[in-house]
């Protein structure tokens, strides 16, 4: 499904961010991607959605290489993934139902399928009691199950998620741990960033560990 | 709900309407300027239009004071130069006569004249236009002429007009369009900026970069045909009042070639509109550009 061959990612300034990485993940894994702050995880997230290109290597994704995809192509790969994040990414003039149906729309899903996909994903995410409420009168946790919401609506086939229990307490944390293991379950690739310790532990996936944009560590059923 | 919607571009528009009649003044103003020329310069090609039947002829005036025989001779001489295909002669009576006719619908304003301005004239009909510059010179060696009319010089000096009109009026414009594409660049830069959080969660989503772009440009656009349509208007008015003041008060000449209102605001609504959206749509286009490349 993914695979980094010797990638290597400079910033302006010669900030190295990525050193020679070599990962390969499987359909339907599980993968934390761990360090401490500035290891480079973001990094690499942004790899993957071709967000930014890499200095050196190559990334493949579902048997394609991405390196040079044109950038009228890029909409397309990105609609084989969804992507969560620390802040949530909410639109906050849209109510809940508007915010998770307009991912639909984008892509051009008719309004039929619109109004029958969007509250059976709500009501996975244990929101359909939300739906008309605006993303202010939510909790974290509530609004990263939004965006959790929106990310999966499409049926990706990767779920990539950049340290999304950052700005959660320890119990919602586990409340968005719990559905991100039934997407996978139910057959997606899961990608997530993160420095929190006792979730990684607690979950006995897969662990690849950064420091200084070097793999130091790559350990199935690992820990932190 | 959705992405764009007219009644969501409109307002936005308003939401920045200090921005929005900025661009919608600094359109208006290139496309007023750009009207302006465009009804000079089609009222100019009408009127050469007009006149052409008369450049294949030279008209020579004969002195007051010649005799009839003197005037025979004239003609002789004439007839034997070289080019000249056929030679009419037209007394000042028929010449007086002749206009009558042309302008039938002003012949009231010729009523008045006290005595016939038109002097005798042998009218030249020419082989070919290019005999024309040397027969007006062999004319010029010859007894008893007033005056050698020519329309090629008339016309010449038209297409240089034309010419000049033209080139100053499309630097003009483009001076004018190119800061009215500059103001709506800044105008959909505010609406992009409000909309940034926007346009990144639709791309991670996977929103190809036309559905991303296209409110703006309608929104550029929207700006540009409003626009378009102001300063129409105001040439419409423009002109209905010049057209007006040629008719009843100025030049016959000119007012018989005067193209009418309606035919002037309709070539100049179709430019404009095309010019005006034009505008919108480039102005936009470039402000979106740099959001787009992530
Ligand atoms: N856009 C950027 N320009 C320059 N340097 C950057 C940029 N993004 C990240 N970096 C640097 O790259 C390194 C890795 O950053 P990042 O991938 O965000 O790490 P993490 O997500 O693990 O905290 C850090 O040193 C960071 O400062
Ligand atoms: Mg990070």
């Amino acid at each position: 499904m993914i695979k980094f061959n010797n990638v290597t990612k400079y910033y302006s300034g010669g900030i190295v961010a990525l050193d020679n990485i070599n990962i390969h993940i499987e359909k339907g894994e599980f993968v934390f991607i761990v360090g401490q702050s500035g290891a480079g995880k973001s990094t690499f997230v942004k790899m993957l959605l071709k967000e930014e290109p890499p200095t050196k290597g190559e990334i493949i994704i579902d048997d394609m290489k991405i390196n040079d995809l044109h950038r009228r192509r890029v909409p397309h790969l990105r609609r084989k993934m969804g992507v969560v994040f620390q802040d949530f990414r909410l639109l906050p003039k849209k109510t809940v139902y508007e915010n998770v149906a307009y991912s639909m729309e984008i892509i051009g899903a008719k309004p039929k399928e619109v109004r029958k996909r969007v509250p059976l994903i709500l009501s996975m995410v244990g929101l359909s009691n939300r739906a008309n409420v605006y993303p202010d009168q939510l909790s974290g946790g509530e609004q990263q199950r939004v965006s959790m919401a929106r990310a999966m609506i499409n049926n990706p086939t990767l779920l990539i998620a950049d340290e999304p229990t950052g700005n959660l307490d320890p119990e919602t944390s586990w409340e968005i741990m719990r559905l991100l293991k039934q997407f996978n379950r139910n057959g997606t690739t899961v990608v997530m960033a993160t420095h929190d310790q006792n979730i990684v532990d607690a979950m006995k996936m897969r662990v690849i560990q950064l420091e200084n944009g070097k793999i130091i560590r790559d350990q199935v059923k690992g820990g932190y | 709900m959705k992405y764009y919607s007219v009644s969501e571009t409109l307002k936005s528009l308003f939401r920045n309407r200090m921005m929005s009649f900025a661009s919608i003044t600094s359109v208006a103003a290139s496309l007023l300027i750009l009207g302006i020329i465009m009804s000079v310069i089609l009222n100019i090609n009408s009127f050469s239009e007009g006149i052409k039947h008369q450049f294949d002829s030279i008209d020579v005036y004969i002195q007051e004071d010649l005799t009839q025989n003197e005037i025979l001779t004239l003609g002789d001489s004439i007839q034997n130069i070289n080019g000249v295909h056929s030679v009419i002669f037209e007394t000042k009576d028929q010449a007086l006569e002749n206009l009558k006719i042309d302008f039938e619908d002003y012949s009231y304003l010729l009523e008045g004249l006290e005595y016939n301005p038109f002097p005798n004239t042998y009218i030249i009909n020419l082989e070919d236009v290019i005999y024309a510059d040397s027969i007006v010179n062999q004319l010029k060696n010859l007894e008893g002429i007033e005056e050698v009319k020519y329309y090629k010089d008339l016309i010449n000096r038209i297409i240089d007009l034309t010419s000049y009109v033209r080139n100053i009026g499309l630097v003009l414009t483009l001076f004018l369009a190119a800061i009215a594409t500059f103001i709506i660049n800044n105008t959909i830069k505010l609406t992009i900026n409000a909309r940034r959080r926007e346009i990144s969660i639709m791309k991670y989503v996977g929103a190809t970069s036309w559905y991303i772009r296209w409110p703006f440009i309608l929104e550029g656009t929207i700006l540009g045909f409003i626009g378009a349509l102001i300063s129409t208007g105001i040439i419409y008015l423009i002109y209905s009042y010049s057209f007006q003041l040629f008719t009843t008060q100025f030049y016959v000449v000119i007012a018989a070639y005067m193209l009418n209102v309606k035919t002037i605001v309709n070539e100049i609504l179709t430019l404009n509109i095309i010019i005006g959206t034009g505008i919108g749509a480039l102005g936009s286009m470039v402000s979106i550009r740099k959001y787009l490349n992530v």
